[in-house]
């Protein structure tokens, strides 16, 4: 395929996503957009929350500019900053001005980890003044009416620091995700990879014995993603223990007590 | 003993026997012992002579009599499991005493089902940590692991002997542990003890044959569970079968039951039917893996669970509906209606139920989570009444919140008895730990609300705008960087030198900005505060001064820190002081806390260490220090402490803090630390303060320079 470089507000999901809904999410948030309110996806990573923004962008017919915070993102990240060009300075508008302007789709993944000066603005956007401050411009940014914000947060890291703030996250329709019921997550894992369905299903099982870990020497279990992960290579000619190894714990722990643990778990399922 | 290669002659021999066993005052006779040993060759001999030296210093008797038993042990044995064996035996003497310890001593035929080769064995303190995380990824109940005499299990603990020795090597001796736990974890996963076995095999005229040869057909039934949920370990259960040639036809009638109870709905039930006809003929012999039955003891830990987590239930679900309806106005009148729907079967085949309060389904917390799939366990279903939320003050807590006292999990570590944690102490003698040694319970030292900070404010109120200033400095501090490629604001030099280039005809620079770069302070620190008798009067003034100003400072650097004073007498009471926890707020009550520090006992420390460690480890941040601030060297009264085994064990505490990432400090005015703190903490992981009275202002200095980065 020919490489193409589109401007971020031009990236409309073209084709339908592979998504199955776990409940009522696609009608609520279809809601939440019709009625402006900002949409918050909580769960734990790997589970479907960027695929299911992928989905709601194409069904929408919107395009979607994802951002993955991170510890050094500030809001001139967000906004925008002065460049020099050609001797003279430029504005050039960050994610987040760009996606209020277009009217596009714009994905704060998760937030918690970015700056806690970055909440201050997405906060005027998202409750009903709908506007974006422009600090370095000195203007404020009125939201085009198809403009979308949604952000994203995991709360299974407990921790004081990373947590999302009541001023900050009472503002947000919630939607809560989590790993698929088991026969659902089979389903998904033999469609992204291609692997049968009794392969499908000892890779979710394995996952619910990661998961059944949880607290007990793992912070996380094996998220759907490292299962699809494992699966492809499965796909590929790797044997199923070896691909449960590289692709799912050695992905969520370097314990090696904890790894030979989850050896002998998968080697007793294939 | 440096010679490799010579033997050792039994004169030297039993000289080195007659000063490790004391002979002067125990008039044991050695001359005998020191020829077996001699004819021994060199590496036996070291073998088996290091341990008799290591165990003398727990205890003579038991290092005599283990050099009798281990010198026939040798013949059999390799050498890790005698080691293990000789562990075991000091193990069960700091926990029961001599007899006992003595009895496993000469159990050594016991401790391991001798092969006829040396076989490599291995070791359930070596295994026991992966085979409990294995069991805890298989679906079900949360399960315990302990080492035991026989393999068997009560339905909430698996016990696996202390060395799996039958295979000749090591990793089919771990492939047949795990084996074993697993076999035991079937039984409880596949309701084995669904049934009231202790009534059923009553009723045969031999219950003993009857309980036999329920065994086996059990045996069969989980075999076939295990085949379809575990294939990969069922394959491997076959092997060591195959190995141990315990692999014969079934005789005729056992045949058929093995169809029967194959089926995927076959249960326990079906296991009792059959046993009425094959009560009559005789059972195949049992398996590697099968362990023993003890229904006796297993209807016991039932009872108790069965009515423990239906009063459990109850008052969790009456919690949790007053939550629910708390965040739900417009719930339904009347009493929370709970209800468990059976949603599809989930991948662990176990029956996943769906719990719903008035019609609409719930996702209970994890700890409901796992009453409702233990009770399901026990009684295959969830019983209407154990669905019905407790009235308020229906039950006594004390009822469901103490846990039952078993005193094997006190040594476990396992069990809180009135807020009591067990830690290990390394005793250097025998190069091992003592494992549960040391009894430390938290305590809260008591508010004392007086003068004493204000007078203190006062005192060093020079040094505390000092301090203010300084700390100020290193909070969270912002950093200019000039001619960055992208900032938030222009760098106007940057920008004319730039322009100037352009004219000129040359390249433009692109780093035209300013950027603040901040530096988040991410410090958790934990403050251990010697509290021992030693410290009364002005050192302890010192001590509280020294912390008043600590907090000061740490107040205006927003970093977060817990401050926690310790002392003990004997390993019976350990105790540490609350002065102020991680989360805490520097208040009114934390400041009368550090005012009511007073002296207490002895010095013991690495108890202290280790559970400082511990608080810290669950504490998330970038930088964890640990800093100690003592007036001498460990010492406790009487067992011991006091000396190389009180620094050996500090240190080895300080190692193991060092491991999960913390990094130790000491602050003392022991003059004479410089002797050992080295030792303790490294060469440069500690300060002498020689003047009491500089205590304060070193402090804080050297916490500055520590967290500087
Ligand atoms: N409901 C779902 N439908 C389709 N695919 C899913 C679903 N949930 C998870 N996946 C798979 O898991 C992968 C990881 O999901 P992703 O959306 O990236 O997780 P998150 O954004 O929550 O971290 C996806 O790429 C997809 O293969
Ligand atoms: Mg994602």
């Amino acid at each position: 395929m020919q490489a193409r470089a589109l401007a971020p507000e031009e990236h409309f999901v073209e084709a339908e996503p592979y998504y199955e809904a776990t409940g009522d999410e696609i009608a609520i948030f279809e809601a939440a957009y019709r009625n402006k309110l900002p949409v918050l996806l909580k769960g734990p990573t790997g589970c479907g929350k960027t695929r299911f923004m992928e989905y709601m962008a194409w069904r929408i017919r919107r395009p979607l500019i994802t951002v993955s915070c991170h510890d050094d993102l500030t809001a001139s990240d967000l906004v925008g900053r002065f460049l020099v060009k050609g001797g003279e300075t430029v504005w050039v508008d960050g994610p987040l001005a760009r996606s209020v302007r277009a009217g596009a789709i714009c994905y704060l993944d998760e937030i918690v980890e970015a700056r806690k000066d970055t909440m201050v603005v997405i906060h005027p956007l998202a409750d009903d003044r709908r506007v974006l401050p422009m600090e370095k411009l000195g203007t404020l940014l009125e939201a085009n009416q198809d403009f979308c914000l949604a952000i994203s947060y995991n709360p299974g890291y407990q921790s004081v620091l990373k947590d999302l703030k009541q001023s900050t996250r009472q503002r947000f329709v919630a939607l809560e995700f989590d790993y698929p019921a088991a026969d659902l997550e089979r389903k998904i894992v033999a469609k992204e990879s291609g692997v049968g369905d009794a392969l499908a299903e000892k890779l979710v099982k394995f996952a619910h014995m990661t998961r059944n870990l949880k607290g007990s020497g793992l912070e996380e279990g094996a998220s759907t993603r490292l299962l699809v992960h494992a699966a492809k290579l499965i796909a590929s000619g790797v044997e199923p223990v070896s691909a449960c190894r590289s692709a799912i714990a050695q992905a969520i722990t370097d314990d090696g007590e904890m790894l030979a643990a989850m050896r002998e778990l998968s080697s007793s399922l294939f | 003993m440096a010679d490799n290669g010579f033997q050792l002659s039994a004169e030297h021999i039993e000289q080195a026997l007659e000063q490790w066993l004391e002979v002067e005052f125990t008039f044991l006779h050695v001359a005998e012992l020191a020829a077996s040993i001699a004819v021994l060759p060199r590496p036996d001999q070291d073998f088996l002579l290091g341990w008799v030296q290591r165990i003398a210093t727990t205890n003579i008797q038991i290092a005599n009599q283990f050099a009798h038993h281990a010198i026939t042990g040798l013949a059999q044995l390799d050498h890790h499991v005698i080691g293990a064996w000789a562990l075991h035996a000091m193990d069960t003497y700091d926990r029961a005493g001599l007899r006992p310890a003595i009895k496993a001593i000469k159990d050594l035929d016991n401790f391991v089902q001798l092969a006829h080769e040396r076989v490599a064995g291995v070791l359930f303190e070596e295994v026991g940590g992966i085979l409990l995380t294995f069991i805890c990824g298989l679906s079900g109940r949360r399960l315990k692991l302990k080492e035991g005499e026989t393999v068997h299990t009560d339905s909430e603990t698996l016990f696996l002997p202390a060395v799996v020795a039958r295979m000749q090597r090591a990793d089919d001796n771990f492939a047949l542990a795990k084996a074993m736990a697993a076999f035991l974890w079937a039984q409880t996963r596949f309701g084995t003890f669904r049934a009231d076995l202790p009534a059923a095999l009553a009723a045969y005229p031999e219950p003993e044959r009857a309980l036999r040869h329920f065994h086996a057909l059990e045996t069969l039934r989980l075999d076939a569970c295990i085949g379809r949920e575990l294939p990969g370990l069922f394959r491997e259960m076959t092997r060591l079968r195959a190995e141990l040639g315990e692999i014969q036809s079934l005789p005729k009638a056992w045949q058929r039951y093995s169809q029967e109870l194959a089926v995927a709905d076959a249960t326990v039930f079906d296991s009792l039917r059959l046993l009425e006809d094959a009560y009559r003929g005789e059972a195949p012999s049992p398996v590697c893996y099968q362990g023993e039955l003890r229904p006796d003891a297993v209807a016991l830990v039932m009872s108790a669970r069965k009515e423990r987590e239906k009063i459990l239930l109850r008052v969790k679900l009456a919690q949790l509906a007053q939550e629910l309806r708390k965040q739900k106005p417009e719930s339904p009148a009347g009493p929370p209606r709970f209800e468990t729907r059976r949603a599809p079967e989930d991948q662990a085949g176990l029956e996943r139920l769906e719990l719903t309060l008035d019609d609409m389904p719930i996702a209970p917390p994890e700890e409901v989570r796992q009453l409702l799939t233990s009770i399901q366990l026990d009684l295959g279903e969830i019983p209407p009444e154990y669905l019905t939320p407790a009235d308020p003050g229906e039950y006594d807590p004390g009822l469901y919140e103490a846990k039952h006292a078993d005193p094997d999990d006190v040594w476990q570590g396992t069990y809180h008895e009135e807020g009591a944690t067990f830690y290990p102490e390394w005793d250097f003698g025998r190069q091992h730990y003592r494992k549960n040694w040391c009894v430390m319970r938290e305590k809260d030292v008591p508010p004392v609300y007086d003068e004493f900070v204000s007078d203190t404010l006062r005192k060093h109120s020079g040094l505390v705008k000092h301090l203010r200033r300084t700390f100020e400095a290193l909070r969270d501090e912002n950093r200019l960087l000039k001619r960055e490629p992208s900032g938030d604001e222009v760098d106007i030099d940057a920008l004319v030198e730039a322009l100037a280039d352009a004219r000129d005809g040359s390249e433009m620079s692109d780093r035209l900005f300013m950027r603040t770069q901040r530096s988040e302070r991410n410090i958790a620190v934990m403050f251990m505060v010697d509290m021992s008798g030693s410290t009364k009067g002005w050192i302890n003034d010192a001590e509280r001064e020294s912390l008043i100003l600590l907090c000061e400072a740490l107040e205006t650097l927003g970093d977060r820190y817990a401050i926690y004073g310790f002392s003990g007498i004997t390993r019976k009471r350990c105790e540490l002081y609350r002065i102020k926890r991680i989360d805490e707020a520097y208040d009114d009550e934390v400041k009368a806390r550090i005012s009511g520090i007073r002296p207490q006992e002895y010095t013991r420390m690495g108890f202290a260490v280790r559970h400082l460690t511990h608080l810290l480890n669950e504490v998330e941040a970038r930088t964890k220090l640990l800093i100690t601030l003592s007036d001498g060297k460990p010492d406790d009264y009487h067992d011991g402490y006091r000396g190389k085994y009180g620094i050996e064990d500090t240190r080895k505490a300080l190692q193991e803090a060092q491991r999960g990432g913390i990094h130790p400090f000491c602050v003392t005015i022991d003059q004479e630390a410089r002797d050992y703190l080295p030792h303790l903490y490294g060469a440069v992981n500690y300060t002498v303060v020689d003047e009491v009275r500089k205590l304060p202002l070193k402090i804080t200095e050297i916490y500055r320079r520590l967290t500087l980065n």
